[in-house]
Parts: structure tokens; C-alpha cells; sequence
């Protein structure tokens, strides 16, 4: 069997392989992007598409600015991506609001939020609690249940579909080597020196990163390297279109560019099951009318459920290997949000051979029981 | 360009976009709305191009009408109905007014 060498590997075709991807090509690196197939669980099929700051990082204020960094990286890449291929990637980033149903429900909000600034520190974190009756002003039929929101102005969403598209698009145009039907049955490490056998060919690289989401827990220790993610599942409830209505995504609830209401953000832990639960999914629906009532009268169209790439503590890790330097994984359940950091932050520091200090705190090594006591 | 079977009574009176038009017992809103040669039953949300029913089975959505006052109803799954009003349904649905 021939190798075939290139500057870098790129294991995993879904946004966070492929954002690395285009990062690296971006770079001026010759990469190939392995993508398993159809039969992979397909974590970026199955996104809701916000790019969301202000729920992340409580307690980890690294996470906090690593999202912010992404949020700020996004337009770059919406229009980097749009002049070259002419992709309308649909970003809007007017800020956001978590509705709160109950008081109970605000309060805690309000205390959160408060400790997400206590701990942004000289970074900053701009927030505001907003009452009902202000709320009211902002959002059109807004329920009685409503009792609030929190808002921050970092928050927007894109369609994640065409976000996929376009960086596989971006990346082949600049002569990147997309590789489908190419799940990864072997490797082999060195420093800088990695080989894979895929979908019957073998390529060789001074560089791996293993972006392949649930399947970079198998992966990693063929390289030195930890990934203990598990699966999650979220379920994701899509209306007809209907006319705008909603100026700004709501955490669980957002307008699609074409006019559908997409509802979603629930979280169970049941393994690799991608069934539906009908429990769940009137819940969602439960929720969104308390928040907005007119949603009961549109019809559904969609429904689908995906298998979020969740860490035990729920943060991305970026690791690379010590063992066997060249060696990168990232893994994360926020492929969209973290896009432009993928692609304008990180892919430039494993082009570079290192990563930044600010992602220390990602390391797997966090999760190593000898290391933490 | 569609023409009632003739040895089937058309006994049910509907109104496409105020239109009379009689179909058989049974026959569907979409089934009126190209028996009454209608140029469009819905333009579209995003480009507001005009479409008729196709695929009379459910699944393509482009009979969407607004059938007795409800708005993006599937005419073909909707059974036509002794005064039943079919009106053009012109891009998104409006769910709330202010």
C-alpha cells in the first residue's frame, strides 16, 4: 500500500474536524480530512445552531473566555467563508436572553449570572436581569409564566447545516483532501511522525488531530492521548415557518433565518440510543408555549434527536499528546459555537506545534485522579 | 388541464380564492384547487414563488393553503367539504399579532 503524506490528518468530517481542517489549510498546510460515514452518529447533523456565550463556564472561567474568543472569532469566519464559497451561513449575533418561568427560577438565574461576572474578572462579563414587564417590550406574546430573562449581548446563532457545508467547501477548495468513507482501523505513533490505515488506504503525517467526537474516546490511546467522552442525548422539535417573530435566539428557543421555530436543550444520558421519547419532546413543547404561547399553534414538521460529545465535566478538552508531540484531540459538545475558535484559534496553534497556555485548563489530564489530589 | 372522471358525481360545492367549484364526495381541497384551475394555491415564505399541489400524498407541502380561516393546512390531506373556503396561503404563516 502507497502512503500518502500530507502536513497534517484531521480525523472526524463534522464541524469540529472540519473547522480544524480548514484552520490548518488556512495555514497553508496540506490536510486530510478522514470522515467515517453515514454510519457515524453524526453529532453535526443534528445541531441547534446557537452561538452561545452566557451559560458557559460557571465555575470555569477559562471555558467562559475560550466561548467569548469564539463568539468574537465567528464573524471573521461567517464572511472568510462566504467570500469564498459564496456560502450564506445565516449568523446573527444580536445578543440573547434565557427566559426564566417562575421566580424561583429567576433568582437563581440572577445568582448565577452575578458569579459569572465575579469570576470573569478583568475580562468583563455584560449582563443584565430583565424584568417582565421590560422583557415584554423586547419579545412580541411573551407568556404570563414568564417571570424574566437574563441577557447577555455576546449571543447569536447561524444554521449549522450550512455552516458544515461551507467549511468542507472552503476547506476542498483550497486543495484540501477530503476523504469520506474513511473510518480510521488503525494507527500508528512516533513523535511528529503518525500513520493511519482508513477506508483501505494509508496517509501519513507529521501531525494528528482526532476531532472525530464520540469516537475519539477509542481513538485517543492509540496516540498517548485521553478523550473519556460519553454520549448525550438532546432532542430538537422544528415548527413551520412563520413570519419573524423572534429578534434574538432564546436558550431553548430560536427563529430560524427562513421563519421555522426550533425548540430543544434536552439533556439524557442513555447511551448510544438515538430514539425519540415522547415524554421528552412534550416537555420541550411544554416549555416553549409556556414561554411563548403562540408557538402551540403552529404545526410541527421535525423532529429529530443527536448524541451530544459530552466530557465528565461537561468542558471541552484540547490536548496534545506528550507522549507522542504532533498529536492533537479536541473534543466538545459545541461544535458550532466554538467554530470560529476552531478554525481562526486553535488550528493556527497546532500548525504552530503548541498549544496556547489559555487551554491548559482543557487538558484530560484534569480528569487523572494522581494529578488532582 | 384536469377534468372530473364522469361517472362520478361532483355533488360537493368549495370555494377556491371565492371561487365555486364542485368535486366528488371525497375528492380533497387540493383536488378542488386544481379542478378549479387555480394559477397558485400558496407563494412561497422565503422567495414568495408561486406553487400548486404536486405530490397529493402529504409530502412535499407545496398545497399549502389556508383552508376555512387556518393557515399552511395540507389541502391534499384535508377532505373537501360541503362550503369549505380555500384560499391562497401568501408566505409565512403569521402565528402571533401584536
Amino acid at each position: 500500500m502507497r502512503d500518502e503524506s500530507f502536513d497534517a490528518i484531521v480525523v472526524g468530517g463534522g464541524l469540529v474536524g472540519a473547522a480544524i481542517a480548514w484552520g490548518l489549510q488556512r495555514q497553508g498546510l496540506a490536510a486530510v480530512l478522514l470522515d467515517e460515514g453515514d454510519v457515524a452518529f453524526r453529532a453535526s447533523r443534528g445541531n441547534f445552531g446557537l452561538v452561545w456565550v452566557q451559560s458557559k463556564g460557571l465555575g470555569a472561567p477559562w471555558y467562559q473566555r475560550w466561548t467569548r474568543a469564539s463568539a468574537g472569532a465567528w464573524p471573521g469566519l461567517a464572511a472568510e467563508l462566504a467570500e469564498r464559497t459564496g456560502a450564506e451561513i445565516g449568523l446573527a449575533q444580536p445578543g440573547g436572553v434565557h427566559l426564566c418561568l417562575g421566580e424561583a427560577e429567576f433568582e437563581e438565574r440572577a445568582s448565577r449570572m452575578a458569579r459569572m461576572q465575579a469570576e470573569a474578572g478583568n475580562a468583563g462579563f455584560d449582563y443584565r436581569m430583565i424584568g417582565a414587564a421590560e422583557l415584554r417590550e423586547m419579545l412580541p406574546g411573551l407568556g404570563p409564566a414568564v417571570t424574566g430573562a437574563s441577557w447577555t449581548p455576546y449571543d447569536g446563532h447561524a444554521n449549522p447545516l450550512r455552516l458544515l457545508h461551507a467549511l468542507h467547501r472552503a476547506f476542498v477548495a483550497a486543495g484540501g483532501a477530503y476523504v469520506p468513507e474513511a473510518k480510521v482501523t488503525e494507527g500508528e505513533a512516533a513523535p511528529h511522525d503518525f500513520a493511519v490505515l482508513a477506508g483501505g488506504r494509508r496517509f501519513v503525517a507529521p501531525r494528528i488531530v482526532l476531532a472525530a467526537g464520540l469516537g475519539n474516546a477509542a481513538l485517543a490511546p492509540l496516540f498517548g492521548l485521553s478523550a473519556p467522552v460519553r454520549p448525550q442525548r438532546g432532542q430538537v422539535l422544528v415548527t413551520e415557518r412563520a413570519a419573524e417573530l423572534l429578534p434574538m435566539p432564546v436558550t431553548t428557543i430560536r427563529q430560524t433565518q427562513e421563519g421555522s421555530l426550533m425548540m430543544g436543550d434536552s439533556m439524557e444520558e442513555v447511551g448510544f440510543d438515538l430514539r425519540q421519547k415522547p415524554e421528552v419532546m412534550r416537555e420541550i413543547a411544554r416549555r416553549a408555549v409556556l414561554s411563548f404561547p403562540w408557538i402551540g399553534r403552529l404545526n410541527l414538521v421535525r423532529a429529530w434527536s443527536a448524541l451530544r460529545v459530552m466530557a465528565p465535566d461537561g468542558l471541552p478538552i484540547y490536548d496534545q499528546s506528550a507522549r507522542y508531540p504532533g498529536a492533537f484531540t479536541a473534543n466538545c459538545h459545541s461544535g458550532v459555537t466554538l467554530a470560529g475558535a476552531h478554525a481562526h484559534l486553535l488550528a493556527p496553534m497546532i500548525a504552530a506545534g503548541a498549544l496556547d497556555p489559555a487551554l491548559d485548563p482543557f487538558t484530560a489530564g484534569r480528569f487523572d485522579v494522581r494529578a488532582a489530589s | 388541464m384536469f377534468a372530473l372522471r364522469p361517472e362520478v358525481p361532483a355533488t360537493v360545492e368549495v370555494f377556491v380564492d371565492g371561487a365555486p367549484v364542485r368535486v366528488p364526495e371525497g375528492a380533497s381541497a387540493a383536488a378542488a384547487v386544481l379542478l378549479a384551475g387555480a394559477a397558485a394555491i400558496r407563494e412561497t415564505p422565503i422567495s414568495g414563488a408561486p406553487r400548486l399541489p404536486y405530490c397529493m400524498m402529504g409530502a412535499c407541502f407545496d398545497c399549502l393553503a389556508e383552508i376555512d380561516g387556518v393557515a399552511n393546512r395540507q389541502a391534499c390531506l384535508v377532505p373537501a367539504a360541503p362550503g369549505m373556503r380555500i384560499a391562497r396561503q401568501r408566505g409565512a404563516r403569521v402565528a402571533f399579532e401584536a
